[in-house]
């Protein structure tokens, strides 16, 4: 981004917290406040007011301001958007609820199908027909498209979305509806399929248009209220926007694509690790987020997050995949589960610990919290391993009581299993820290990587405790805690690039390549992703990639190829066959000699480079600090209680060392360093676990 | 340095069994990601698991196939027979794909690979996936005995101490169609037990184990206990129900008595009908696979599949019955009536535990098995061949109606519309809920669909047909009515046959009605409410609303 001398804000809205970061050279100041879900805006205006004045600084003298939110998700999620309807192909009413015919549990027969956020007496068809070629097969039936859109007048619709066929092979039946739609229905906010999604697969595309169409009136007016509350206190530069794909966009590509905006604290988060890998010059990074609900893993390779094209808002059932509403838009990769500090303990039919995916959340809460749970939660079982400070949690805002924690383990775990209350509780531990390795060691075993030779990075208030077993059972030797990882995604926000990213599906077989008609597809699609990104970019310079999505004639996956930022020729289709069969053997292990190939989609990203962050000195070797106190905590080795150190973090000098096994307390969190560790502060206030090994 | 045996504690049972778990669930992705074979990696149609050093199933992957539940787990019994354990060395693979000893069809290739681990036999990885094409006459119906079907693999090494058996891989290429998928699928397989025991050895040294046997131990004793707990719950007696269903040019009828007793409950298919003269029939390995899995929905759905949970369920069907087909008779296409069985397992369940038992559904899958010419000429009569899976409504549930056009037993995808237009020369003109075909009921079946498809090129194409509930509809119980029977016609109106190849003209379309799920309990009992909004959404229409009204 700017120049780090400038004064820099980030601001994220979660579900239960806004979080706000401002940065003015090298000091750092930090707030939490309670989200306002009304106006949310407020608390965004108060925190920064907040920060400012600590920073006896005024909202004109902010250089450069980056929001992100949950309020898109938090609206599907519970159902809050616009009242939407959409119009379709005729004949192809149900695409969404025929979805992919699939079930998401193999053996629950009473499994539900995903609410869906327009119901069939607000779905519409019309004539018109485009085929795979772009070819109008049938013309739009604008008389029909008028009656239907008469139907709608007094239903009280806010959203229309409208998704016919193969519309991003030609998008004029979709443009000329939009037209007669705004028309007929003054003051609807309407979103075509073709503009927020251009691809094939009608599911994922008409998914996509309807959840921004369902979110777009909610979000603009939210939006829009921000800035003039913004304008108001002084502050007229533009607004950036974090999206799910980790780059930011401005306020009005926002309004206009607000599914873009869903997951963007997450994405924050994963870019925070990319910065803290680059700062320390680490190729591969597993990142570790894990809070009061989930844990969100995710692989930072090179210092860039794997990016995926599709994500699933409000998972019906446990996180499982297919049983939410599926978006098709650029998103940072990562595998969330069901584990977190309040994620809730119990025994199984086969007396087996399990682990979440529910969470007694902050009401009652963990046992400890006292405030009516009678769960014993992963909080709790920390508490009782002693891992926590009970005087310290949350920097000492809620005041725990260790013996109900010990009650709740013992009563529905102990108990049946006829172990100790501190076994147990080493019990839900090794459970959810095993789930969570789990789902690391499968997610990457999706992308073909082994996870030992990683680097893990560890933020939010639970990931430090359990880092140390993780990395263990997943046989990683380092981990790194950075500095305020409690707002670890609005620091993210501040390290982002500006960027837009297109992906266009036209459909092109590699032995009749139509390098013209490409070419001007790519030209197109170019100039469209560098006016938006220059929007957000300022005058900052700006690279552009391009790729083609490829498989072997009558595939079922798609291998990414770079293409060069040039007009393709016919020659091309040589070197593209060429490199789609390299990515493919690297893949697996082989090739198809012979084999038809075809592209699916073309993709261009226009981004702003940020510049690297200078490698952090070495430091010298300092003396660890004196312990604050002593803690029993519950050593898995002898099943037995030992006395550890306990430091403070905000004692520890860069190079200060110390061995495990200790606890390190600060206002956020603390990290547990297991006996297998040593810990370091590093130049930029990291704390770095190494195995002893 | 070894460590004396020592007793694992609760909590290190408890997380080596989720390990492993863990493990055939990555065996499974590895397969899925290397997989040639479109339906593997579509729509999921394989298995993994690891076995203890008796030939145990200890876990097995959640796959998209329940025809693999525990077919795949009695084939590495019949490997250990073959190839005594005291024989194995590293780098062996053995190899079938015999239907009597593996999974009942020539497509779906078995194989399995002992872990040694500092030179020691710890157990041993099986995986299964179906294959594209293996010869013969290709995957139908069509042939009469199951030397027609393809190439023919006994229990054989694929590789011997690391030295691959490079006279099996040639017979295996020279008899494809498809030689290149085909070798590459051998390998995928190969590939996917490599990790396991990979995986498995790193979890021994972590936990400083020398075998499994206590791990195995644990594993199958807990979850026989589980199941028979969940079994003891039931009322104990013996359930009958039949089934009719189309078959392949006569009925078939289904017949199950299901005996649920202390020690476990057992299914015998005395009743059913003879053995069909074409590619229908079902070795008992695939029945047993179909049924247990239905038991499996309905009693004790949380417990992991291993030889402990699934010890209990057992089954039984007479010589030569359709269920029981011996070899050498054809059976290709054994999922067509191998997917009725959970509804024939239900109906005897249902008078057990009718709070827990859904009604009739389309059960097979209503795939539209197409090919025929594309524009270039030179590419000849089949220049195009595609499977587009597609499903009609499942059974109503006792306290949720069915749900619409989803696979059930099979755990298939769908195809999309756009991406089964990229690769044929075909349209689409109608891929909708068929209103009124949900059997009518206090909880209403799933609906089917209605598919209309033609030419987008003028040309004429094939459809090779292998549906069923054309003749014989899910039926609906307790006074619910029977779901939409399937309809296969042109658009011009001729009907045309549930089975086999027949010719869509270039100036006509093919349509396909799925059907939908049987009903549950009287239709005059349904809420109020549900009716009113089924009929605002139109997926009952005012005609079809009068049998809810007693009109």
């Amino acid at each position: 981004m700017a120049p780090t001398t400038s004064i820099r804000l980030a601001t994220d809205i979660g579900g239960t917290f806004t979080d706000i970061v401002l940065e003015t050279g090298s000091r750092r100041i930090t707030t939490k406040l309670l989200t306002t879900s009304d106006r949310p805006e407020e608390a965004v205006v108060e925190g920064t007011r907040q920060v400012l004045a600590e920073a006896g600084l005024a909202f004109a003298d902010i250089d450069v301001f980056v929001h992100g939110t949950t309020l898109a998700t938090n609206a599907i999620i519970e159902r809050k958007g616009a009242r939407t309807a959409l119009i379709a192909t005729e004949g192809f009413r149900d695409v969404i609820e025929i979805a992919d015919e699939g079930r998401y549990d193999q053996y629950d027969i009473f499994i539900e199908r995903p609410r869906q956020l327009v119901s069939r007496e607000l779905r519409f068809t019309v004539p018109e027909r485009i085929d795979v070629t772009g070819k109008v097969q049938v013309p739009l039936d604008e008389a029909q498209l008028r009656r239907v859109c008469g139907q709608l007048k007094g239903k009280d619709i806010g959203a229309v979305a409208i998704a016919f066929l193969h519309a991003y092979a030609n998008d004029s039946h979709e443009k000329r509806a939009a037209e007669i739609v705004a028309a007929e229905l003054p003051g609807v906010s309407v979103t075509l399929s073709s503009a927020v999604c251009p691809e094939m697969r009608e599911y994922e595309r008409t998914s996509t248009a309807i959840a921004n169409a369902y979110v777009q009136p909610l979000m603009a007016g939210y939006l829009h209220r921000l800035e003039s509350r913004f304008a108001a206190e002084g502050y007229t530069k533009p607004i950036h926007l974090m999206t799910s794909g980790g780059s930011l966009a401005t306020l009005e590509t926002a309004a206009r694509f607000p599914i873009r905006l869903v997951e963007s604290g997450p994405a924050g988060g994963a870019i925070l690790a990319a910065h803290v890998a680059a700062e320390r010059g680490e190729p591969k990074v597993l990142s570790f987020d894990m809070g009061g609900t989930t844990a969100k893993i995710c692989l930072i390779h090179n210092l860039e997050p794997y990016k995926a094209r599709t994500f699933e808002v409000d998972r019906q059932s446990r996180f499982i995949k297919g049983s939410g509403l599926p978006v098709r838009i650029p998103v940072i990769e990562m595998v969330e589960i069901g584990a977190g500090g309040g994620s809730i303990a119990r025994l199984d039919a086969l007396k087996r610990i399990t682990v979440g995916p529910d969470s007694a959340g902050s009401q009652p809460g963990p046992a400890c919290y006292a405030r009516g749970g009678t769960n014993p939660t992963v909080t709790d079982a920390d508490v009782v391993l002693g891992k926590v400070d009970p005087a310290r949690f949350a920097g000492g805002k809620i005041r725990l009581e260790p013996e109900r924690a010990a009650t709740a383990v013992s009563e529905v775990i102990g108990k049946t299993l006829a172990l100790a209350t501190d076994m147990a509780a080493f019990g839900i531990g090794e459970i959810v820290d095993e789930n969570m390795a789990n789902a690391a060691r499968v997610h990457a075993v999706e992308r073909g990587v082994a996870v030992t030779d990683h680097t893990l990075v560890a933020f939010g208030g639970a990931a430090p405790l359990h880092a140390a077993r993780l990395a263990e059972k997943l046989g990683i030797k380092r981990i790194v805690i950075p500095a305020d990882a409690g707002v670890g995604s609005a620091v993210g926000f501040l390290r982002a690039p500006a960027a837009y990213e297109l992906v266009q599906s036209r459909f092109q077989r590699l032995d009749r390549f139509d390098a013209a008609a490409m070419s001007d597809l790519l030209g197109a699609m170019s100039e469209q992703a560098t006016a938006l990104a220059l929007a957000a970019a300022g005058d900052r310079p700006l690279f552009e990639t391009r790729q083609a999505f490829m498989r072997y004639a009558g595939q079922g996956h798609e291998i990414a190829v770079a293409l060069p930022n040039r007009p393709l020729v016919a020659e091309d289709a040589a070197m593209m066959r060429a490199d789609f069969e390299e990515g493919y053997r690297k893949l697996f292990a082989r090739h198809i000699p012979g084999a038809a190939i075809e592209v699916l989609s073309w993709s261009v990203l226009v981004s702003t480079t940020e510049a690297k962050p200078a490698a952090l000195t070495a430091v010298t070797p300092a003396p660890a600090p004196a312990p604050t106190g002593t803690r029993r905590v519950f050593d898995a080795k002898t099943s037995r209680p030992i006395e550890i150190p306990v430091y403070a973090r905000e004692d520890m000098t860069p190079g200060a060392r110390l061995s495990g096994p200790a606890l390190i307390v600060e206002a956020g969190t603390s990290t547990f360093v297991s006996a297998s560790f040593d810990a370091m502060l590093d130049a930029g206030l990291g704390l770095v676990l190494t195995s002893k090994e | 340095m070894t460590r004396p045996t020592r007793r694992s504690s609760e909590i290190e049972l408890q997380v080596m069994w989720n390990r492993l778990i863990a493990v055939v669930e990555e065996q499974a992705q590895v397969l899925l990601r290397t997989a040639f074979s479109p339906i593997v990696r579509e729509a999921g149609d394989l298995s993994a698991g690891i076995f203890d050093r008796n030939g145990n199933m200890l876990a097995q992957a959640v796959t998209g196939t329940p025809g693999h539940v525990n077919s795949m787990a009695e084939s590495v019994k019949h490997f250990i027979r073959h190839f005594p354990v005291e024989t194995m060395k590293k780098g062996d693979i053995y190899i079938t794909n015999d239907p009597w000893m593996g999974t009942g069809h020539l497509n779906d290739f078995v194989l399995t690979t002992p872990a040694f681990h500092k030179g020691k036999l710890l157990g041993l990885f099986s995986c299964t996936s179906h294959l594209m094409d293996i010869g013969g006459i290709g995957f139908g119906p069509d042939g009469t005995d199951v030397f027609m079907e393809g190439l023919y693999i006994p229990l054989l090494k694929l590789a011997d101490e690391g030295r691959l058996n490079e006279t099996l891989m040639a017979m295996i290429r020279t008899n494809t169609r498809l030689p290149v998928d085909t070798e590459g699928d051998v390998y995928s397989l190969a590939a996917c037990n490599d990790i396991g025991c990979a995986r498995l050895a790193e979890m021994v040294d972590e936990f400083g184990l020398e075998d499994l046997d206590e791990l195995s131990e644990h594993i199958l004793t807990r979850s026989r206990e589980a199941v028979l707990a969940e079994i003891r719950k039931l009322p104990k007696g013996r359930y009958s129900n039949a089934m009719t269903v189309d078959g392949y040019d006569e009925p078939v009828t289904l017949a199950a008595t299901v005996t649920i007793a202390d020690e476990g409950i057992h299914v015998d298919y005395t009743g059913t009908g003879p053995v069909s003269r074409r590619g229908i029939n079902v070795p008992l390995s695939y029945t047993t696979a179909y049924t247990v899995f239905g038991i499996a929905c309905i009693v004790g759905k949380d417990i992991p599949n291993n030889a402990g949970s699934l010890s209990p369920l057992t089954v039984s069907a007479p010589e030569s019955c359709i269920l029981n087909a011996p070899k050498p008779r054809p059976v290709a296409s054994r999922h067509i009536i191998g997917q009725m069985l959970p509804d024939v397992v239900f109906g005897a369940l249902r008078q057990a535990v009718p709070d827990r038992v859904p009604a009739e559904g389309t059960s097979c899958l209503f795939n539209l098995n197409v090919r025929g010419e594309t524009e270039d000429n030179d590419l000849g009569n089949y220049g195009f061949t595609m499977t587009v899976t597609s499903n009609g409504g499942t059974g109503a549930r006792p306290t949720k109606d069915g749900l619409s056009a989803t696979a059930y037993p099979s755990g298939v995808k769908g195809t999309p519309v756009e991406v089964a237009e990229s690769i044929t020369p075909l349209i689409f003109w109608k891929k909708e809920y068929r209103p009124d075909s949900g059997g009518a009921g206090r909880t209403r079946g799933g609906l089917g669909q209605t598919i209309e498809l033609g030419s987008r090129i003028g040309r004429s194409f094939d459809l090779l047909a292998a549906f069923d509930r054309i003749d014989h509809p899910p039926r609906g119980f307790d006074g619910g009515q029977n779901g939409a029977a399937g309809v296969v016609a042109l658009a011009s109106g001729k009907k045309m046959k549930g089975k086999g190849f027949q010719t869509i003209p270039p100036d006509d379309r093919l349509v396909l009605l799925t059907p939908g799920g049987g009903g549950l309990g009287n239709p005059k009992t349904r809420e109020p409410a549900a009716l009113a909004k089924d009929i605002s959404e139109g997926l009952v229409t005012p005609d079809g609303a009068k049998i809810y009204r007693g009109a």
